[in-house]
């Protein structure tokens, strides 16, 4: 790897960060569930990367905020994460950017389409695939009711994947893997 | 500097951080199987004096714990509904004794103590690429990125704002990212120049040929 794309890879990182301190939306329609724009970040950093190098500024992301970063939204960070009910989710957010990289990459749809499907598989499927074992698990409920607990979270989630698809087929599509012409 | 580190000169701060870390493991696998909701109380009330043994700091500290209520509510009010009054109380007071516990090691910890300890078990990663020099060069960028960001988006936002009525759109978006990505592709030039990873690669570092995005 050379050092422009550790640097790159790092400044997603970053990017994923800063989102977190975007001020959170409350909205009706998702019975008062904050809607953060971090995993806004997540989406964005496999459709501009591509699978490799955005599961790896995922990855970065997550080890910082383990190290005691307080970067996840509402300033949360440290290793009581891994201890909470919500440590899937950022385990599968590493997952969930390596496969909306790998879908953005290969997807032979129009632009937009392939970074929509992609950010839904890859930003909300795979997350919540290992989010709610794991949230299951921690809070000792079954999973078919941790699925209930977390569908508040969907309603967000696919106003953000539909975002993340605008912006990377529009005014970031120039850097986004997501919008390059298929060989 | 953003950091979860509170300094201090307690016996949890001049722990060796490996140690922590090991410990923290233990502790949980006593913890988690425990089901009766007074026990766990105690040893929440354990917990939350260590907190109380650090000041203000450390109650304020607990508080910002405060955005995991929320979920908490969901699942004390999900585990009723399943199970039992005492089951639910008993998961909630569970995660909450494991979360301030883990937060305990994160409190006490620099991060740069935290980094060495988890380099040594990282050893064996490294033949598969990870490589600790440029891990922590990594960690130290995004530290840096971000403060550089934020500053960066609301001073765009401030020059949109003194020149328009209208919000701001999706082309202060792309300008921003960007500006972002010829600072990062700055940073990585500056870091060739000074020899960065020389070790790996014998010869010197080829001349920037790409074309960087216009600020």
């Amino acid at each position: 790897m050379d050092t422009r794309t550790l640097v790159r890879i790092a400044l997603i990182a970053a990017l994923i960060a800063a989102l977190g301190f975007v001020p959170p939306i409350y909205m009706p329609l998702a019975a008062g569930v904050p809607i953060t724009a971090q995993s806004l970040g997540v989406m964005l950093a496999g459709l501009l990367l591509g699978a490799r190098a955005g599961a790896a500024a995922v990855a970065l992301f997550v080890f910082v905020v383990l190290l005691g970063a307080p970067l996840l939204a509402g300033g949360r960070g440290g290793l009581g994460i891994l201890a909470g009910p919500t440590a899937g989710f950022l385990i599968g957010y590493i997952a969930g950017a390596y496969v909306a990289g790998l879908l953005a990459e290969r997807l032979k749809l129009p632009a937009f389409a392939s970074a929509l499907v992609a950010s839904v598989v890859g930003g909300i499927g795979v997350v919540y695939l290992f989010g709610i074992p794991v949230l299951a698990a921690a809070a000792g409920i079954g999973l078919s009711k941790a699925v209930i607990g977390a569908a508040v979270f969907l309603p967000g989630d696919l106003i953000k994947a539909v975002g993340a698809s605008v912006l990377v087929t529009t005014v970031l599509r120039n850097w986004s893997v997501a919008a390059q012409p298929r060989p | 500097m953003i950091a979860g580190y509170l300094s201090g000169t307690s016996l949890l701060h001049r722990l060796p951080a490996g140690v922590k870390l090991i410990a923290l493991a233990v502790l949980s696998v006593f913890i988690l199987p425990i089901g009766d909701p007074l026990v766990l109380a105690f040893v929440l009330a354990a917990v939350l004096l260590v907190y109380a043994s650090f000041g203000r700091r450390g109650v304020l500290r607990i508080l910002e714990w405060r955005s995991l209520l929320p979920l908490l509510a969901i699942i004390f009010a999900l585990q009723v509904w399943a199970a039992s009054l005492s089951v639910a109380v008993a998961s909630v007071l569970r995660i909450a004794v494991m979360v301030l516990i883990a937060d305990l090691v994160t409190l006490s910890t620099r991060l740069q103590d935290m980094m060495d300890a988890i380099a040594v078990p990282l050893k064996p990663l490294a033949r598969f690429g990870v490589d600790p020099e440029r891990l922590s060069l990594a960690v130290a960028l995004v530290l840096r990125f971000v403060p550089v960001l934020l500053e960066s988006w609301r001073g765009r936002e401030e020059a949109w704002r003194a020149r328009s009525p209208r919000r701001p759109g999706l082309v202060l978006i792309g300008a921003f990212f960007s500006g972002a990505l010829s600072t990062a592709d700055q940073v990585a030039e500056a870091l060739d120049a000074r020899g960065f990873g020389m070790p790996d690669q014998p010869e010197p570092p080829a001349p920037p040929t790409s074309s960087r995005p216009n600020p």
